[in-house]
């Protein structure tokens, strides 16, 4: 049973993982972070079964901080969206050389 | 009665007095250069007062019974385990009678600087530089080890490097300046190697510890006591300006004259003198360096004379006769005659500084009457004097004096001084030395019937025959004022009475013997000799009695030299006084052999070409290839190697999110994949 659950969680991530790699629309791209937070939260119920109640704990911490970062997250994007018409990540690569 | 043990007065203020002076005349020079009166006050009175109590140390120390020297310690100066040097004077017999020298014929060269000096713009900065040397050279003498000696030694070679190039705009006499100095580093090395090998041959530097254990540490004739002797003379022959050092003195002339009188005559001139004379018992322990010596001091004697023979620079003249006579004062030494070196010392300081200052007062006034009428012509040219005894009389009469002194003319100062370090040149030629002292003695009585020569020359054509300054130029020529002239009066009272203080026994019954033999200064120089003589004594032998060519004593051959040098002085003022002189503007350029002699043997340009274009080339290669190739090179290849590497390193930063997240997820997986293989 945790291990069925644990190769589910270790699925998602890998979507949530690729995407981020390979997508360039920002929502997607938090989406995709999105999947991956849940993935882990995910693999910490399961392993609450044996480990102890410790994991579920830390699920509860693992969705405030992302409720809060999907806040956050969200709010530059539209401020981006406004700015630029577009959410595609490839035009905004400021911050380099 | 037992003596009472002799304390001296205020030893210290003796060199201190000096160094307020510079204080003083230093702010004068910063904040009121125009105030002339302070340095006119100051600068003379400091120097003064420091001769007042020096004379009373002499009086007091000649009534006491002093053994050994007296040594004041102030402070601990450098102290690192066994090496401990103390700031310390030390009074004794030799550095009693440098003292007096130095602040007696410096007062007066203070004295006569009023006068010379009192229209430059520079006058109170040149009063500083000239207290400063007092200070330094007093320290000199006065040090009772090594290593203040040395202070003192670096010091006045400080001060006689801003004096040269004291009128420093002038291109030419700032280098000259710089000359004096770098060639004096070659000489200071020297000194600093003897040092370092004193210390740690014998683990002290004190004077007094140094000279007491040196005849048990050192074998006589010994590899190490040669070593530092040797090194200890090269230091000698660069202050000293002896060969091959003594390029730097004649270029020293670019200096206003009276620091000429002071310096490059009288005292700091002469400390390589005093360096020998204080350190005689290690030269007497190596005949090899004494050999080295006396050759070195004669070869110099007689070839700075020659040169002498053909200037037409008054100064010229006279840089190259110091020269010359501080050669015989190291062949004074060099024989093993310390106490007739430094009477030479003493009596040459008189003389010499009276015919610098003499000069000094020609060229005031040639430079006077020039600049009054526009006339550019070189104030310093014989060629363009003559004739100023009637203009000058007070000047001409003393310097004539300091002529016949120079010359070795009976009863004058110079006659005693000279004649007793050429008798002893002689007298030492027995035993080892017999070959190189014969010829040593030989040259040397060459070279003071040169010193005749050149001296008479240099006085008829600045003094006598026809006046070619110039019609108007003429109206304008005067005596110079008494604060000039009386100094030079007192100088010519010392040139003749000076040597009186050192008059041989052996003289008793001849024709000289009107003024009373006495030896006073072989006697008041006895502690500080008599360890050196009784090396020479046990291992070389006792003095000749009769000279090595010819026979004959000191008598005779004092009779012959006087003799001689004054039948050159009249045959020569005979004949050049009916020659007639033309104007430099006018002169023709000397020809033949006269004209290697004008150009100095072309030493300086034998030098150039074999000593400073190839360390020129040397910095060059340095400079350019190691330095600016090499070294450089390399600092800028890490500058450019980091660069290229985070040029490299930038790429990776491409702004795009997506990018940034695979480096991650790699980095992740790589660091997963190495933990679960292991």
């Amino acid at each position: 049973m945790v291990q069925n659950s644990l190769i589910l969680s270790a699925f998602l991530f890998a979507i949530g993982t690729a995407g981020v790699v390979f997508r360039r629309n920002a929502i997607i791209l938090f989406m995709c972070v999105e999947l991956m937070l849940n993935a882990v939260n995910l693999a910490f119920v399961a392993f609450s079964r044996t480990v102890g109640i410790d994991g579920q704990v830390f699920v509860f911490f693992v969705m405030a901080v992302a409720a809060a970062e999907a806040a956050v997250g969200l709010a530059i994007v539209i401020s981006i969206f406004r700015h630029t018409e577009t959410v595609d990540m490839k035009n905004f690569n400021l911050l380099r050389w | 009665m037992q003596p009472e043990a002799f304390e001296p007065t205020l030893l210290g203020l003796i060199a201190l007095l000096p160094l307020i002076g510079f204080v003083i005349n230093a702010i004068t020079a910063y904040a009121a250069p125009e105030r002339k009166i302070i340095p006119t006050i100051v600068g003379p009175a400091v120097v003064g007062v420091a001769f007042v109590i020096a004379v009373i140390n002499f009086l007091g120390l000649r009534s006491a019974e002093l053994h050994g020297p007296i040594i004041q310690t102030y402070w601990t100066w450098m102290a690192a385990g066994s090496f401990q040097i103390a700031a310390a004077f030390q009074l004794d017999q030799l550095s009693m009678l440098m003292t007096l020298i130095i602040t007696g014929v410096g007062f007066l060269i203070h004295i006569f600087s009023i006068g010379y000096m009192i229209a430059d713009k520079g006058y109170a900065r040149y009063f500083s530089y000239l207290n400063l040397f007092v200070f330094f050279m007093l320290v000199l003498v006065l040090g009772a080890n090594f290593p203040v000696l040395f202070v003192g030694w670096e010091g006045v070679g400080l001060c006689s490097y801003l004096l040269i190039g004291f009128w420093f705009q002038d291109r030419e006499k700032a280098d000259a300046g710089k000359k004096a100095f770098i060639v004096n580093r070659i000489g200071d090395f020297g000194l600093l190697v003897a040092m370092f090998m004193i210390f740690s041959n014998l683990g002290t530097l004190d004077f007094a510890e140094v000279f007491a254990a040196a005849p048990s540490a050192f074998a006589y004739g010994g590899a190490v006591v040669t070593a530092i002797t040797l090194f200890m003379f090269l230091g000698a022959t660069g202050k000293s300006a002896q060969i091959p050092l003594y390029i730097w003195l004649p270029d020293a002339m670019a200096g206003p004259t009276p620091v000429s009188a002071l310096i490059h005559a009288a005292t700091m001139v002469t400390a390589g003198v005093y360096l020998v004379a204080r350190s005689s018992v290690l030269f007497a322990l190596s005949p090899v360096t004494m050999t080295v010596v006396a050759v070195i001091g004669a070869a110099t004697a007689l070839f700075a004379a020659t040169i002498a023979l053909v200037q037409t620079d008054i100064k010229k003249v006279l840089a190259y006769s110091t020269v010359s006579q501080l050669g015989y004062m190291f062949i004074g030494v060099g024989v093993g005659a310390y106490a007739a070196g430094v009477f030479h010392l003493m009596t040459h300081a008189f003389f010499k500084a009276l015919l610098f200052m003499g000069s000094g007062a020609v060229i005031h006034a040639m430079h006077e009457a020039f600049h009054h009428t526009h006339k550019h012509w070189d104030a310093q040219d014989m060629r363009n004097m003559g004739g100023l005894k009637k203009y000058m009389p007070i000047t001409w009469v003393t310097m004539w004096i300091a002529t016949l002194a120079i010359a070795g003319v009976w009863p004058f100062a110079g006659f005693f001084s000279k004649d007793e370090i050429i008798w002893q040149a002689a007298a030492r030629a027995v035993g080892p030395f017999t070959g190189w002292f014969t010829l040593v003695w030989v040259v040397s009585l060459v070279a003071a019937l040169l010193t005749a020569y050149y001296m008479t020359r240099m006085m008829i054509l600045t003094f006598h025959g026809e006046n070619r300054t110039g019609e108007k130029e003429r109206q304008h020529l005067h005596e110079v004022s008494p604060v000039m002239w009386l100094p030079l009066v007192v100088l010519a009272v010392l040139s003749i009475i000076g040597g009186w203080i050192n008059v041989p026994h052996a003289l008793a019954g001849t024709w000289m013997a009107i003024i009373p033999h006495s030896e006073w200064l072989h006697e008041w120089l006895h502690p500080i000799t008599a360890m050196a003589d009784e090396i020479l004594a046990t291992q070389v032998g006792p003095l000749a009695e009769q000279a090595p060519l010819f026979g004959g004593g000191e008598a005779v051959w004092g009779t012959v030299s006087c003799v001689l040098a004054l039948a050159i002085i009249l045959a020569t003022s005979n004949v050049l006084s009916k020659k007639s002189v033309k104007v430099a503007s006018e002169s023709p350029e000397p020809t033949g052999f006269r004209r290697v002699l004008y150009n100095k043997w072309y030493i300086d340009e034998i030098y150039d070409a074999i000593i400073v274009r190839p360390v020129l080339f040397l910095s060059r290669v340095f400079w350019r290839v190691i330095d600016q190739g090499i070294i450089d090179g390399a600092v800028n290849a890490t500058g450019y190697l980091s660069r290229g590497f985070g040029w490299v390193g930038s790429r990776l930063q491409t702004g795009h999110l997506n990018t940034y997240a695979f480096a991650v997820v790699l980095g992740v997986l790589l660091i997963l994949g190495f933990v679960v293989i292991r």
